[in-house]
């Protein structure tokens, strides 16, 4: 089997996989983060979302052939219990979600949206969320998460 | 393997589960003939060390037989706890449903966990507390009524004792009183709180959280390649080429039941296409026909028919009376889970340690044992969450496919995830039904006789639903099956099928009939609210088209005919918060409808006012919902809103997208793309009012709102349109058609 070396959370990890072997399981079992989900394998529910070079992308049908020399950042990489991103601590304030196991593909899409538009409406949010399945019903949480988030990161850069 | 021990401990360390290594004392036999009957899930889990420990580290630990299946129930639990006992929350762990070490609670179902776990721990914790409190008396030789306690530390001038001092003489090997009185509510300091969710912390950073996130050493990778059809037979299978994958580590073949495992797990997602492609299955059309046809066909095939309940005889209507009816269907709908089911096993010397995201692990252990061929004593089930559930989705028939697998694994572990089409797929749906309608009006335009009439498959085919027969899945395939055998419909006042057919409503003449549907072509079972969703739907509904004969408004119409007080707290606390205006019409694009439901007649009041919008082209926008609930005694109110909320937005997915396709043969709903849920721009504004009862006990709410949220959003069609819709889900092509 052919090996590659990834970027993840800025640490370089070589790992030895087929070429079309989905990021998705490289993230979860070679490297045993959790945060991002099988969801469907089909790109249609988001609870996979990861970033690659700061964009969100679908890990279950990103192959890991296609990410040499590119970044890759998960749920894991944006912060941790004793150091919240502000996205994480929102989403506890508001307490935004049920199940929790859409939360880390939410939280990845909706921090893509903050990193280009960090003042975004209502309606950005929710374009911006569309692609992120929720089944247990916790839609407005998670916009209210994202606008509280968007508030604090101004208040923290100020 | 001590490895795999020091992993499972790492992750259940990482998870906020905690190990405990005492077990579970049974219930005393010698006590049957002078039982008393105790409170809530007590009665069935006697022993008090069953459910509390006292530890001398300052830590206590809670047992309960229910499980966190995203609703919040193990935070709730241990507000309980914290406040029955006088400790802080922080000094709480708990421990969740493990048929090794928790009390068997059943299923963690029905909006029953507050009421049964949350009012056994109520009781139990307080009798420990008051024994600890009598321990420090007689060590301090202070009356009991001189001692107070704060955060386990007992406070009698001058010297102070706390329970961690007492755990080690502290004896709870003994059967629970329920003699010692809970706390009344004005004592109350974490009960009535919205304390944040303790499994949220780790759900936002990446924490090992899901069955999903189970990592163990020589672990290997599943994947089951299920018939493509119900009731396929496997002819033959190129099992060889298969074996010969890269990091194949068994291919499993008993009859239809096809899996394999490897050392990868895009290996073995590989190997199950590899069998898929090579597989032979023969087929036969078994299916009944889609569409408005499978109403008609529903009606015609056998039916188990009883009277669910029969007030004053329906025809015996004196005086002169206007009868008007309508008839209502629903689908069969998916629960839809985001993460497909998924379940970790290892089969050594003889034995099953499976751990699951099922509802039950204690039904699913004798259901397994069944499937698998050997004592219930050889298998062993521990709740670990996965994705949301909502009723009886893959997860224990998942759990059967590890465990089946983990036989030709040589005592590896096995981690089996379901594709996302075995999930949509293999699903036991909430079932299709049909509720026909008849209501009499008297002169004075009151409803004086009511009759509701189901047409509906069972919806519970749960592990142990009948003792007969077991009800994994992968026991049904196998060459030397473990059937399942026909379920009963629960009986009222809860009902399965019929659940909430029976009005709260005072009316004169009541004939609630039922046609159970036994044979199961399409594989149905428990999806939330079982019956109650369609049930309401059709109730309420037809409220209001009474209330639009009767020239009443819907609202008034509704109070006219409800003696129960806190039904009618409900209701009118949803019009007020509202603004409902009185006989107001819509204007033809938009509308606004009520709904009123108690969940079984049982759990928490709830009423729904909904707005909506529809267009020309026949799409309906839920714009607003607004709720007013009453749960009794609310143990954690940020708790029950988001119950609530949530309930509101599933139910109206259900109710304007969710429908399961197939053909005469094969289920075709497979992926997302077949079965559209609601995304971020259909969820509508959804506020809740809450009435707290805190004198009362408290009532479940997770299955609250899907009822009344229905019946608002069709009353709300009804009010913009004038035009009434009565077969769900109410798509454009359906509203067009409705609307030409």
């Amino acid at each position: 089997m052919p090996e590659y070396t990834l970027r993840v959370n800025g640490a370089s990890r070589t790992v030895r996989t087929d070429a079309d072997t989905p990021l998705l399981y490289v993230l979860r079992n070679d490297l045993e983060l959790n945060g991002p989900k099988f969801g469907c394998g089909l790109a249609q529910c988001g609870a996979c979302t990861v970033h690659i070079d700061g964009r969100a992308a679908r890990s279950c049908v990103t192959p890991v052939s296609a990410l040499a020399g590119k970044a890759v950042t998960t749920l894991e990489g944006i912060g941790a219990l004793d150091k919240l991103h502000p996205l994480q601590k929102a989403f506890l304030d508001e307490q935004a979600a049920q199940c929790g196991y859409c939360t880390s593909g939410m939280i990845m899409s909706a921090k893509a949206l903050l990193d280009s538009k960090p003042n975004p409406s209502v309606a950005d949010i929710k374009n911006a969320l569309a692609g992120n399945l929720c089944r247990c019903g916790t839609h407005n949480r998670i916009v209210r998460a994202v606008q509280r988030a968007a508030v604090t990161a101004k208040a923290g850069a100020a | 393997m001590i490895p795999a021990q020091l992993n499972r401990r790492k992750f259940l360390k990482q998870s906020g589960i905690v190990i405990a290594t005492f077990s579970l004392a049974g219930p005393v036999a010698i006590a049957q003939q002078t039982r008393t009957t105790l409170p809530g899930g007590l009665n069935n889990n006697r022993m008090l060390d069953g459910w509390i420990r006292i530890n001398a580290n300052g830590k206590v630990t809670i047992h309960t037989g229910k499980c966190e299946i995203g609703q919040g129930i193990l935070t709730a639990l241990a507000q309980i706890a914290a406040d029955e006992l006088d400790v802080a929350y922080e000094r709480i762990d708990m421990v969740s449903a493990d048929t090794a070490r928790t009390p068997d609670e059943g299923m963690t179902a029905g909006s029953l966990s507050v009421e049964g776990s949350g009012t056994a721990l109520r009781f139990a914790c307080a009798e420990a507390r008051g024994m600890l409190l009598a321990a420090a008396a007689q060590r301090l030789n202070v009356a009991v009524d001189k001692l107070s306690v704060t955060d386990g530390a007992i406070s009698a001038s001058p010297v102070r004792l706390t329970y961690w001092d007492l755990a080690n003489d502290l004896n709870l090997k003994r059967e629970a009183t329920a003699t010692t009185k809970p706390k009344p509510p004005e004592q109350h300091k974490v009960i009535g709180k919205s304390v944040p969710r303790r499994d949220f912390p780790a759900k936002v950073t990446g924490g090992a959280a899901y069955v999903q996130d189970i990592r163990l050493p020589a672990m290997v990778f599943g994947r089951v390649v299920r018939p493509p059809s119900y009731r396929a037979q496997l002819v033959s299978v190129d099992e060889a080429a298969a074996k010969m994958l890269p990091g194949v580590v068994t291919v499993m073949r008993d009859g239809n039941f096809l899996a394999v495992a490897a050392e990868r797990e895009e290996q073995a997602i590989k190997a199950a296409a590899a069998l898929r492609a090579s597989a032979k299955w023969s087929e036969t059309p078994d299916l009944p026909p889609s569409g408005p046809a499978l109403f008609e066909h529903l009606k015609k095939v056998p039916s188990r028919d009883s009277v669910i309940k029969a007030v004053v005889p329906f025809a015996s209507g004196g005086g002169k009376v206007t009868t008007i009816e309508a008839e209502y269907t629903r689908p069969f709908q998916a629960h839809a889970s985001i993460g497909p089911s998924c379940a970790v096993a290892q089969f050594k010397d003889g034995k099953y340690q499976v751990w699951t995201h099922s509802q039950g692990v204690f039904p699913l252990r004798t259901d397994l044992a069944k499937a698998l061929k050997t004592p219930i004593a050889n298998v062993t089930c521990t709740h670990v969450e996965g994705s949301g559930c909502y009723g009886h989705n893959g997860a224990d028939d998942v759990a059967c496919d590890a465990a089946l697998l983990a036989r030709s694994t040589h005592g590896r572990p096995v981690k089996l995830q379901w594709m996302r089409d075995d999930e949509f797929a293999w699903d036991p749906y909430g079932s299709a039904m049909i509720m026909k309608m008849q209501a009499q009006l008297d002169e004075s335009k009151n409803i004086v006789g009511w009759q509701h009439e189901i047409w509906s498959h069972p919806h519970s085919t749960r592990p142990t639903s009948n003792p007969a027969g077991s009800f994994v899945l992968g026991g049904w395939h196998l060459a030397n099956p473990a059937p399942p055998a026909t379920p009963n419909n629960s009986p009222q006042p809860s009902g399965a099928a019929d659940r909430n057919a029976v009005p709260l409503y005072d009316f004169l003449r009541q004939n609630i009939l039922l046609h159970y549907l036994t044979d199961m072509p399409v594989r149905t079972s428990a999806l939330r609210t079982l019956g109650a969703y369609a049930n309401v739907f059709a109730l309420e509904s037809f409220m209001d088209e009474t209330a639009l004969a009767a020239g009443v408004d819907p609202v008034e119409f509704r109070l006219r005919h409800m003696k129960n007080p806190r039904a009618r707290a409900v209701i009118e606390l949803a019009a007020q918060k509202a603004g409902w205006q009185t006989n107001a019409k819509g204007n033809g694009t938009s509308g606004r409808g009520f709904a009123f439901a108690q969940y079984k007649n049982l759990a928490a009041y709830c009423a729904v006012v909904a707005d909506v919008t529809v267009d020309r082209s026949g799409v309906v926008k839920v714009t607003r919902a607004i709720a007013a609930v009453d749960a009794g005694l609310i143990v954690n109110p940020d708790g029950v809103i988001n119950q609530i909320e949530g309930g509101i937005i599933q139910s109206a997915s259900w109710t304007l997208k969710e429908q399961v396709k197939f053909d005469r043969q094969r289920i075709t709903t497979r992926s997302w793309a077949d079965y559209p849920i609601f995304t971020f721009n259909d969820v509508p504004a959804v506020e809740v009012h809450l009435i707290n009862m805190p004198n009362e006990r408290p009532l479940g709410t997770g299955e609250g709102s899907q009822g009344p949220a229905v019946a608002a959003i069709a009353n709300a069609i009804a009010n913009a349109t004038g035009k009434r819709a009565r077969d769900l889900p109410f798509t454009p092509d359906k509203i067009r058609a409705l609307l030409a």
